[in-house]
């Protein structure tokens, strides 16, 4: 009998269960040793070097590699563990958070200063808030996708691959 | 006797404890946020029940101590010392952290045998979420001016534990906190929240009103809240606002969940705050009478 997972309907929101725990081993667990500070010096020094001593895939790597965060989860890589890559890079947990909206980092603060995101539209895939797929990347990113998407030659944006 | 004379509870947010670190507390970003805890560093000290001699901390770890080689669902801290831990940006500057390892053994060995099947932990650094609040309500002394007893709970890898399992093993640290022949003074924190989403689109979530109606619940009617499923938290306070199951862990605690039920606790301050960082803070101190 398959098991009960009620959580997979909430928009741009993926829960860090054992299924996606068995994926990301792995990549969390490089994520773990950048707690040393002498990991930290050979990662910078050599990224692609020393993501190949892990037994990542290579999806995983490049996902690391090109800092995109949402990549990272759907591959199974937790925000606890993910940020260790943000603190070696020198980032906060805000300017990672916001990474993964498309928002600039001032957009996103000023959403955080001015109350957050709302839940309205936000609860259930399907409704029209702004975390669902159709209206990503956020912010003035993606007020210029919808510009260029108004072209009818331009491809339609890709929706957030995890939802 | 050692005896439960109140429970506070508190968000703990990394970025709050930057900001006490570095001096920043007077910026007008933070100064509404440490105004709400002035109350409660004046009532530390000063409380009818006095001073604690040891605080029950619940909290838990974002893998820090636990990386995904080891998972515990609740974890109890024995040790006579515990080391702030090194999270990526430097350990901070805090004192380290001395524990009860008698009390803290008399709790394990208590608390398992009611069938809450605890893993003991003799070695353990502790981050963030135990030392930010105590930062919140001790502020900035030479040393931690109490005894400390880390309690970790999973609330990273989905399952976590049940709102409903957690509130009766604050019912079943009461007990045993009641059996412990030393006389102390003991408090019980339950720490995370409120509504905060780190990952995806949804990044940035804040539920205001969820927040409050779970501080009206979790203040009046804690045995209906502890029945409330993972996925309310999940869609209504995001993804990490999951960490307010630790909440229930305190309030089981008082003295009117136990049986035979005691009074009401006392409400002694309420405060919310948008926002710290990604979070809503939300903070209560409740005194068994």
């Amino acid at each position: 009998m398959p098991l009960d997972k009620p959580y997979q309907d909430i928009p741009g929101t993926t829960i860090f269960d054992a299924e996606q725990s068995r994926k990301g081993y792995w990549l969390n667990q490089f994520c773990m040793s950048l707690m040393k500070a002498d990991n930290r010096a050979r990662f910078k020094a050599d990224e692609a070097g020393y993501l190949d001593e892990w037994p990542m895939t290579e999806d995983q790597k490049a996902a690391v590699r090109a800092r995109d965060l949402n990549e990272c989860i759907r591959l199974g890589g937790n925000i606890y563990f993910l940020a260790k890559i943000g603190a070696t890079d020198g980032l906060s947990f805000q300017q990672m958070a916001g990474s993964m909206t498309g928002m600039t980092e001032a957009e996103y603060r000023a959403m955080m200063v001015g109350g957050g995101r709302s839940i309205t539209g936000n609860r259930v895939i399907g409704e029209d808030g702004d975390a669902q797929a159709h209206r990503q990347p956020q912010g003035q990113a993606g007020q210029a996708t919808a510009a260029t998407d108004a072209t009818p030659s331009q491809p339609q944006p890709q929706p957030n691959k995890k939802d | 006797m050692a005896r439960i004379t109140a429970s506070v509870y508190t968000s703990h947010v990394p970025a709050i404890g930057v900001a006490i670190d570095q001096a920043r507390a007077t910026e007008p970003y933070w100064q509404p946020l440490f105004e709400g805890y002035e109350f409660s560093k004046h009532w530390i000290d000063h409380n009818p029940a006095g001073k604690p001699d040891v605080v029950f901390l619940v909290y838990n770890d974002h893998a820090t101590a636990f990386s995904l080689d080891l998972i515990p669902t609740f974890a109890i801290g024995t040790a006579a010392q515990f080391q702030p831990a090194d999270e990526g940006y430097g350990p901070r500057p805090v004192p380290v952290v001395h524990g009860h390892p008698e009390l803290a053994s008399h709790i394990a060995q208590s608390v398992i045998q009611d069938d809450f099947d605890l893993t003991i932990a003799n070695k353990l650094d502790v981050d963030h979420g135990l030392t930010v609040p105590l930062s919140l309500m001790f502020g900035q002394p030479q040393a931690w001016p109490c005894q400390v007893i880390p309690f970790a709970v999973n609330v990273v890898q989905y399952p976590v534990p049940s709102g409903r399992r957690c509130f009766q093993l604050g019912q079943a640290i009461r007990r045993a906190v009641d059996s412990f022949d030393q006389d102390l003074n003991v408090q019980i924190w339950g720490t995370g929240g409120m509504s905060h989403q780190l990952q995806g689109a949804r990044a940035g979530l804040i539920n205001r009103e969820w927040d409050n109606a779970f501080l009206d619940e979790l203040i009046a009617s804690p045995h209906t809240l502890a029945q409330r499923p993972h996925v309310d938290y999940v869609r209504e306070a995001g993804s990490e606002g999951i960490e307010l199951v630790m909440w229930l862990i305190a309030r089981g605690a008082m003295a009117d969940c136990a049986q035979p039920a005691g009074p009401a606790p006392r409400l002694a301050h309420r405060f919310y705050h948008v926002p710290a960082s990604n979070t809503a803070v939300g903070h209560l101190i409740l005194e068994d009478v």
